[in-house]
């Protein structure tokens, strides 16, 4: 009699916990956690996708991905992108939403205007940057061309072409953060800001002192989401590069499609694929236990 | 009445009967509604389903998208019964994995004696029969004969690698763009590297490569040197490692470059993708074969293109096959050969070829000893793409010709 009413008690206690949690725990286990054990799997394997893999080749896979150089390129690259998304698109982000987190007339046109680019699909953005680009019918091109001058190929040179997709990543994703940074302005007690202007405080002061620092733990959510988005960059890439010329324009993930996917390599791909599992989850995990921890997330 | 209603039963269940033998055949291809190859198709099918009562259904995928699906959509339960194929490694694969059927017992001798004996077996593995050729084509230098003429030169009397070097030197000297090619893509520029290597090791080099290993022997070393040399005249476009294919064909459609290395599908390609829509005019456009080299091993009337056509997967009916050597047959591959969509492969098709540069392609391809198919195709998608690679990197000079070789065979070691 006891044990059933035990019994009893726990269903009550547990069924809405157990009827919400294993649809979601199903679909997350099938189409997450399995790939991902598939993948790492599948990585100490030679094989092309076609039948079952047979031809065990242990960390031979993981091997040729540490010597080669289009993959260290590749992983540069995703240094690159996220410093620039750091350092130059947040801070640009944050510039922009100190001005348009008031509201005065225009505010909202301007916001608008700024969070169009994200709107966007990333294929249609990239294709719009690719005519933006071209030397010869291009609006670099034309603008060059009101100079007398031919214009450079910018997609095409092996200097530059990096330079001109950080400028893509840079304009398609700030006004994101723009928005999350406005939003968390706005939530900011008009109370304080006024204290602020008592005290004395002018418009530079209050934004270093007060809002800036009010903001943070918007800002570590931007930080965030910008690390991890910068990791994952493919969509961008593929129209604008396609990882060229000559390979020096790949991220970790236009390598693991080139290389695996597109060249039936998937045992090889798996294992790139790993890496940039561990890589991501390594990242995520240190700023969860710093920058996150530290604001009381945790 | 009793008579009457058993009759009608019994024609009532034969025809039930009739429609469950019916068969879809499930037909996956390139080509689209508005494509030339799509009339030839579409009668086909029309005739067939008139005639046997089964239904194919065609589905159309463009190319990339149909090499990267095809794995997945090959084992999965709604595999297509017909599918579009450039032959060579891929195929290989796919008949190790068990993916294509042995249809060689149903396609009899007195069918394959119709098609042309280069082209016949080139849809066999290790004996066994897994599909049939469609069409061929071959890669020749195209070129714009105002701009030629404008520059003083005459490309048809190009016979070796250096008249091609000093015809490229007197367009560019008059201010011309020699050559387009979409380096965005890669592929285009393989053609150079691999048409050298027809010409410098030929076809015993390449089977010995393919068997052996030896990427990296002298008579390839030697066609990187000579593709710099052709490299070092700055011939291609302003920016033409940013241009895809289709627009390096528009360009020479649009009469904005001299020459253009490529397949025969780019009679009908640069034609349409030109601004006019018309291309250049047939009179005032030629065509000559890649030149000779320098102590070649290769025969100069070796040729480099495709032949393509239609793997048979594993649980295709039999029906599937049946339609297959219908469609392949003289009245749709003559319908294909006159529209200009292809050059055939059943024989005597070729004598409805209206297109001049077609009938001395075919030619081309007769008179060869040896028809390379695509490298980056018959040596597989892996290999084939880190020749693709080398390829391009060779055209922006970072790597030498012998790191290039290098490259191919420790993808080929890779393998093995």
């Amino acid at each position: 009699m006891i044990k059933k009413n035990i019994t009893s008690a726990f269903v009550e206690k547990y069924s809405t916990i157990i009827i919400f949690l294993v649809p979601a725990l199903t679909l997350f286990t099938v189409f997450v956690v399995m790939p991902i054990f598939e993948a790492a799997y599948f990585s100490f394997y030679r094989w092309n996708g076609m039948g079952a893999p047979e031809k065990y080749v242990g960390f031979k896979n993981y091997a040729f991905l540490f010597k080669n150089g289009i993959f260290l390129n590749a992983l540069k690259n995703n240094f690159w992108i996220i410093f620039v998304s750091l350092f130059i698109q947040l801070p640009f982000a944050l510039f922009l939403a100190l001005f348009l987190a008031n509201n005065f007339r225009g505010a909202a046109v301007f916001r608008s205007l700024f969070f169009l680019p994200y709107i966007l699909a990333e294929i249609v953005a990239s294709l719009i940057w690719v005519y933006i680009y071209k030397g010869d019918y291009g609006l670099v091109g034309a603008i060059w061309g009101l100079f007398g001058a031919d214009a450079p190929w910018i997609t095409a040179d092996k200097e530059w072409a990096l330079t001109a997709i950080l400028i893509v990543v840079v304009w398609k994703y700030f006004g994101i953060h723009m928005m999350i940074m406005i939003s968390g302005l706005q939530g900011i007690s008009k109370e304080v800001i006024e204290a602020a202007k008592i005290d004395g405080a002018g418009p530079v002061t209050t934004a270093l002192r007060i809002k800036i620092p009010i903001l943070w733990p918007t800002i570590t959510l931007s930080i965030f989401l910008s690390t991890l988005g910068s990791l994952q960059l493919f969509d961008l890439i593929m129209p604008l590069t396609m990882g060229g010329p000559s390979n020096v324009t790949h991220s970790m993930v236009t390598y693991l499609y080139d290389f695996g996917v597109g060249r039936m390599r998937l045992g090889f791909g798996s294992a790139i694929s790993v890496v940039i599992f561990i890589i991501c989850f390594v990242v995520a995990l240190i700023y969860q236990t710093t920058i996150l921890k530290d604001k009381g997330y945790n | 009445m009793r008579l009457i209603k058993l009759f009608l039963s019994v024609i009532f269940l034969l025809g039930i009967s009739f429609n469950a033998n019916a068969v879809t055949i499930k037909w996956l291809g390139l080509a689209q509604d508005d494509s030339a190859h799509k009339e030839d198709i579409d009668a086909a099918i029309a005739d067939w389903e008139a005639k046997t009562g089964h239904e194919v259904k065609w589905q159309y995928m463009a190319g990339p998208d149909l090499k990267l699906k095809l794995p997945t959509m090959l084992q999965s339960d709604d595999a297509p019964h017909l599918f579009y194929s450039w032959g060579g490694g891929v195929m290989f694969d796919q008949a190790d994995a068990g993916f294509l059927q042995d249809i060689s017992a149903m396609v009899p001798d007195s069918y394959l004696e119709n098609l042309s004996p280069a082209a016949a077996d080139a849809f066999t593995y290790k004996g066994e029969r897994v599909g049939l050729p469609n069409l061929f084509n071959q890669v020749v230098f195209w070129y714009n004969k105002d701009l030629t003429e404008k520059a003083g030169v005459d490309p048809s009397k190009v016979v070796m690698w250096n008249d091609l070097l000093e015809v490229v030197k007197d367009i560019k000297d008059a201010g011309i763009t020699p050559i387009c090619v979409g380096g965005k893509n890669k592929w285009p520029i393989h053609f150079y590297w691999t048409l050298l290597h027809v010409r410098n090791g030929g076809k015993a080099a390449f089977f010995d490569a393919l068997e052996n290993g030896g990427w990296d022997r002298e008579e390839y070393i030697k066609s990187g040197y000579e593709f710099q040399q052709l490299v070092d005249l700055e011939p291609f476009q302003d920016g033409f490692m940013a241009v895809e294919y289709g627009d390096a064909s528009a360009a020479f459609g649009n009469g904005e470059c001299a020459l253009h290395l490529m397949g025969s599908w780019d009679y009908n390609g640069a034609k349409r993708r030109s601004t006019s829509g018309e291309g250049i005019p047939d009179d005032r456009m030629g065509t000559f074969q890649f030149p000779m080299t320098e102590n070649g091993k290769g025969n100069p009337s070796d040729t480099l293109g495709g032949i393509n056509g239609w793997l048979v997967s594993k649980n295709a009916p039999k029906e599937a096959v049946d339609f297959l050597m219908h469609y392949i047959s003289m009245k749709y591959q003559s319908m294909g050969a006159k529209s200009g969509a292809y050059m055939p492969i059943y024989k005597g098709a070729e004598t409805e070829m209206g297109n001049r540069f077609f009938k001395q392609q075919a030619l081309n391809v007769a008179n060869s000893t040896f028809h390379s198919i695509f490298w980056d195709q018959y040596l597989g998608r892996d290999i084939g793409e880190v020749v693709n690679d080398v390829s391009v990197e060779l055209a922006t000079k970072d790597i030498t010709p012998e790191e290039a070789c290098q490259r191919v065979q420790e993808a080929w070691e890779f393998n093995q």
